[in-house]
């Protein structure tokens, strides 16, 4: 068997790695090729400006857009942040209802709740049980004022893909604009936004093998044709809906990254298909009580979120500590509030303290797989000898009925 | 977040995990916290009867790594003390001992709430060798 890179990284809806093929486009742009994008009269600002160009086209064409469809930011907690409050702004006159849902990303959930205080009236739809809203839920909620409906393609969490198509027709059957946060989903899944009628969608190149710090918004040009007011004022760029200077080697970098993804999806997809499938399996083989978080048939493929019953999770994380993955346990956070994506999915607070998300990547293989449900496992049955509940349990407790000391 | 070194040892290697018999004789049970909230602590003791000397004790815990450590670690502390002595140990005293950061102090707060529960489980069950302790 092969050695073992450790710590083992399986946490890519965090962030991912950077493809070496992604940096090496990168680097002359951090060399001779300085230049401002926006320099027009110089040979340094046109090598930089051919840089932006193919990246456009690169990002357009894995989502099926027209260049100049692509507005680059920063990431996208930008481009949530501008989808949101640049459609409120823009569209004002048109009415000052937004509908958007519980699991979303806090980049939308606190642009809306921002625009709550200016008087925007929103309206957050609850998830069913396997995380995906409820299409009549969302008909009903639809008024003669609504001027957006955000709803993310894939969670972060628990990776759960919404019915993007059905949502985007039911916006436009009713002349409303369409965002959709789709970070965890592009590159990853096929997304089209002519076939899925999408209007507005963020993306981010980290999280497909690019570089930190640069994302993207597809703002539709036409049918319809959506304009959005820009939150920071400046030089006009990205047709004066994103002022600032182009961060080139990144956006090189998000070209670069889309290309491969665009040129490896179906292959990636499958591969990362059978490792989560491997993972499931081998834990659920040596493991009993274990609860699955979220739809499994609407996923995106490299996502696996578990409940170890009666293991807190961040006691698992310190026995796995050569493996890097994400729980949804309020100790690992600063608020001690558990997951708010898995109270919403209708996850017990008891169980969301054990949940732990495994993000599989491009990188992770066969070998690695198979190290962590072995690690897992071992840690699980080690702390669950640990655990009063566990105890109980087999004793024949039913842990509903226990009278707890909790304040 | 790091982990102090003693919070670490405990958690890989806990002293006293497991459980008393209910029916053997001299066993105080606290059962504190709650699944909700992430944390649940058992500490159990056993008593000698004539001298009311904690003489071994057994705790199970769910919760992170700090609530194990603090719980390991209140087992190990109320061993050999008297009932009364061992009602005298204080979180602070634990969140010293494993440099706990203010976020684990709670921790720190269910273990001593542990070692009280167990203890007036033992009273309650043994009111005759409390009575005679108290008329001594």
């Amino acid at each position: 068997m092969a050695t073992l890179n450790q710590p083992i990284y399986m946490d890519n809806q965090a962030t991912t790695p950077v493809d070496p093929r992604v940096l090496d486009a990168m680097l002359p742009y951090f060399g001779e090729r300085f230049g401002n994008a926006a320099s027009r009269n110089h040979q340094f600002g046109w090598d930089a400006e051919e840089g932006v160009t193919k990246a456009r086209k690169q990002v357009a064409a894995l989502i099926n857009a027209s260049p100049k469809e692509i507005v680059f930011t920063s990431g996208a907690t930008e481009s949530d942040n501008l989808a949101l409050k640049g459609v409120a702004e823009m569209y004002s006159q048109k009415g000052d209802h937004i509908i958007t849902c519980v699991t979303e990303h806090k980049a939308v959930i606190d642009s809306a709740k921002h625009l709550e205080k200016q008087g925007i009236r929103i309206t957050f739809l609850p998830v069913e049980k396997n995380g995906r809203v409820d299409l009549d839920d969302l008909k009903r909620a639809i008024t003669d004022k609504t001027i957006l409906i955000s709803i993310m393609t894939a969670n972060n969490e628990v990776g759960v893909v919404q019915d993007i198509r059905e949502i985007g027709r039911i916006a436009r059957e009713h002349g409303v604009l369409f965002h959709t946060d789709a970070v965890q989903a592009v590159g990853k899944i096929p997304f089209d936004v002519q076939e899925m009628n999408v209007d507005i969608a963020s993306i981010s190149a980290h999280k497909m093998y690019g570089p930190k710090g640069v994302g993207a918004i597809y703002v539709r040009r036409r049918n319809p044709r959506v304009l959005l007011s820009p939150i920071m004022d400046g030089g006009g760029h990205e047709r004066g809906m994103r002022s600032g200077t182009l961060n080139v080697p990144g956006i090189v970098g998000f070209g670069k990254a889309a290309e491969l993804a665009m040129n490896e999806l179906e292959e990636e997809s499958a591969r990362l298909f059978r490792l989560r499938e491997r993972l499931r399996t081998g834990l659920e083989a040596n493991l009993d009580e274990l609860y699955i978080n979220g739809d499994m048939e609407h996923r995106v493929p490299g996502n696996l979120n578990i409940s170890f019953a009666y293991v807190e999770g961040e006691s698992l994380l310190m026995g796995i500590d050569d493996i890097a993955v994400s729980s949804g346990s309020a100790c690992t956070s600063a608020s001690l509030e558990p997951s708010y994506v898995l109270k919403a999915l209708g996850v017990g607070e008891d169980l969301a303290h054990t949940s732990i998300r495994f993000g599989l990547g491009r990188f992770n293989t066969d070998e690695e797989v198979d190290y962590v449900v072995d690690k897992v496992t071992h840690t699980v049955l080690r702390l669950r000898e640990l655990s009063p509940l566990y105890e109980m349990v087999k004793e024949g407790i039913d842990l509903s009925t226990v009278n707890w000391t909790a304040d | 977040m790091a982990y102090s070194e003693k919070v670490v040892e405990h958690y890989n290697n806990p002293r006293n995990v497991g459980s008393f018999k209910k029916e053997e004789e001299g066993i105080g049970t606290g059962l504190v916290g709650a699944p909700e909230c992430g944390d649940v602590m058992k500490l159990q003791i056993k008593v000698d009867d004539e001298s009311g000397i904690i003489k071994d004790a057994r705790f199970k815990t769910f919760g992170c790594g700090s609530a194990i450590a603090s719980s390991s670690l209140a087992t190990e502390w109320v061993k050999g003390k008297t009932v009364d002595q061992a009602l005298q140990i204080r979180n602070t005293d634990i969140v010293k001992e494993l440099s706990l950061p203010p976020v684990k102090i709670h921790c720190s707060v269910l273990a001593e709430d542990a070692i009280k529960s167990a203890i007036s489980d033992w009273k309650a069950k043994h009111p005759v060798e409390v009575a005679a302790k108290a008329a001594r």
